[in-house]
């Protein structure tokens, strides 16, 4: 095998109209749902600035946020990337690194932070 | 030919070692693994931005403080802008899809249709983003001022409109009593930030000396952002006292009291790492994307030249979807943690 480009193309495979009827309405499915969560976070993000709310309220709405980021990260990665449809194995593969190395950094980091920030506003002033 | 859901495997698609990883083609598994590496660089990058941002907490700028801007528009539309150009990625990821789509029935005609579509999408967000970029560069009418005792404010209020400067002592350019009504925003701001401006009288480049008649700014507020002897991060000061803590720090004639955009080494909008973060992560995936066009318009060359019909599927489009599609997915996270958060 020399050119692996050029080889027969048939595990994502082609699929027939009618199928593809199917296909792209799943497609605009998932646009509408990332334009809502979209248009909502910035509609929080203005009607709630930071500076108008309550340190709790915007810690939910932080959050809340976050949570939308990742629904939307999920919906791009699993359905326009097709990682949906892989096989289990290779999502995993996939998205393991993140669940592992991504979590355990930002919570070494953040925490860290926290800890220089508490530490600077002691000793500094 | 297979479906989507069985995932049997022919003869022809194994790999030179007559096995296929994951029922996945060779050149589609790799595109995964380096985005899988590129995922983790931004990872990297994003979280070293949050552990910075914790360190100063109160100081850090907020987005809809920052960004508030529209072209050719005045006034305060906060994140509409980066609204919009997250829409404007999102949508060119859905066309991406259906060229993808498109593809899987060798539509030649609709797979040149959605990728061209994508191609525009992503020129209209490179060009978004320059404009974000210019604006952060150049900055807002007032930028952040040191106060007398050392604390800094970002400025809110209504900017007097600069009349003219009428010139006292001649210089190169501009002799005694000449009025000039040229670039004075400009010059004024550019003085300020120098220290050229002293008791209401500026210094120009051509070393003349001229009288500003400016009307007076109004419905000031100063928003303490650091710590300096007596005010704390947090404190608004507005008013009259506003106007005269901000003109004091106009016309003392020093060098960087008022800070106007941003730079590598200081910028208004808050500590000197915000600037510093906001040039690497957003100019970082903003050069993805720019590759993502161009890598796109290669594809596209050869989907109209056929190359990809001939072969007998659209694989190409497919893997370089992938890298389109990621790019998007990248933007979710710079557009939450630096805009909206």
């Amino acid at each position: 095998m020399l050119r692996d480009d050029i080889i027969e193309y048939s595990l994502e495979g082609h699929h027939s109209e009618e199928e593809g009827v199917k296909l792209r309405k799943t497609i605009w499915k998932v646009t509408a749902i990332l334009t809502i969560i979209t248009a909502l976070e910035v509609a929080v993000g203005i009607m709630f600035p930071k500076s108008a709310v309550s340190e709790g309220v915007w810690t939910a709405i932080k959050i809340s946020y976050i949570i939308l980021t990742l629904v939307k990260a999920a919906y791009i990665v699993l359905s326009f990337m097709h990682l949906g449809d892989e096989r289990k194995a290779m999502r995993y593969v996939i998205l393991i690194p993140y669940f592992i190395f991504a979590l355990y950094l930002i919570f070494v980091l953040i925490t860290e932070g926290n800890a220089i920030f508490a530490a600077l506003t002691q000793y500094a002033s | 030919m297979a479906g989507h859901a069985s995932k049997q495997i022919d003869a022809k698609t194994l790999w030179g070692g007559k096995m296929s990883p994951f029922s996945t083609s060779y050149g589609k598994l790799m595109m995964w693994f380096f985005l899988v590496s590129d995922a983790l660089t931004f990872s990297g990058l994003l979280i070293s931005y949050g552990f910075t941002r914790h360190d100063y907490l109160g100081s850090w700028p907020i987005g809809e403080e920052t960004f508030h801007s529209l072209p050719f528009l005045d006034g305060n539309y906060p994140l509409i802008y980066v609204a919009l150009m997250t829409f404007i990625l999102i949508v060119s990821s859905v066309t991406m899809v259906l060229a993808v789509e498109a593809g899987h029935r060798m539509n030649k005609k609709q797979v040149t249709k959605w990728l061209a579509l994508t191609i525009v999408g992503g020129f209209f967000f490179v060009g978004s983003q320059a404009w974000e970029w210019s604006h952060f560069i150049h900055g807002t009418e007032f930028g952040r001022v040191e106060l007398a005792d050392g604390s800094q404010a970002i400025v809110k209020g209504n900017f007097g409109e600069i009349k003219n400067f009428e010139v006292t002592v001649a210089g190169h350019h501009h002799a005694v009593g000449d009025k000039i009504t040229e670039d004075l925003k400009h010059e004024y701001t550019h003085a300020i930030a120098e220290g050229h401006v002293h008791n209401g009288i500026i210094t120009l480049h051509d070393g003349s000396q001229a009288k500003i008649n400016k009307a007076a700014n109004t419905e000031m507020i100063l928003d303490i952002k650091e710590f300096g002897g007596k005010y704390k991060i947090g404190d608004k000061i507005e008013g009259a006292e506003a106007v005269a803590m901000y003109e004091e720090a106009v016309n003392a004639g020093e060098k960087n009291r008022i800070i106007y955009g941003a730079n590598m080494k200081q910028n208004e909008y808050g500590p000197q790492h915000y600037g510093q973060f906001f040039f690497f992560i957003t100019g970082f995936h903003g050069f993805h994307v720019f590759s993502g066009v161009m890598i796109n318009l290669i594809i596209l060359f050869g989907v109209i030249g056929g190359v990809y019909h001939k072969r007998g599927h659209y694989e190409m489009v497919e893997k370089t979807g992938l890298y389109w599609h990621f790019v998007d997915l990248v933007w979710v996270f710079v557009f939450t943690f630096f805009y909206l958060v």
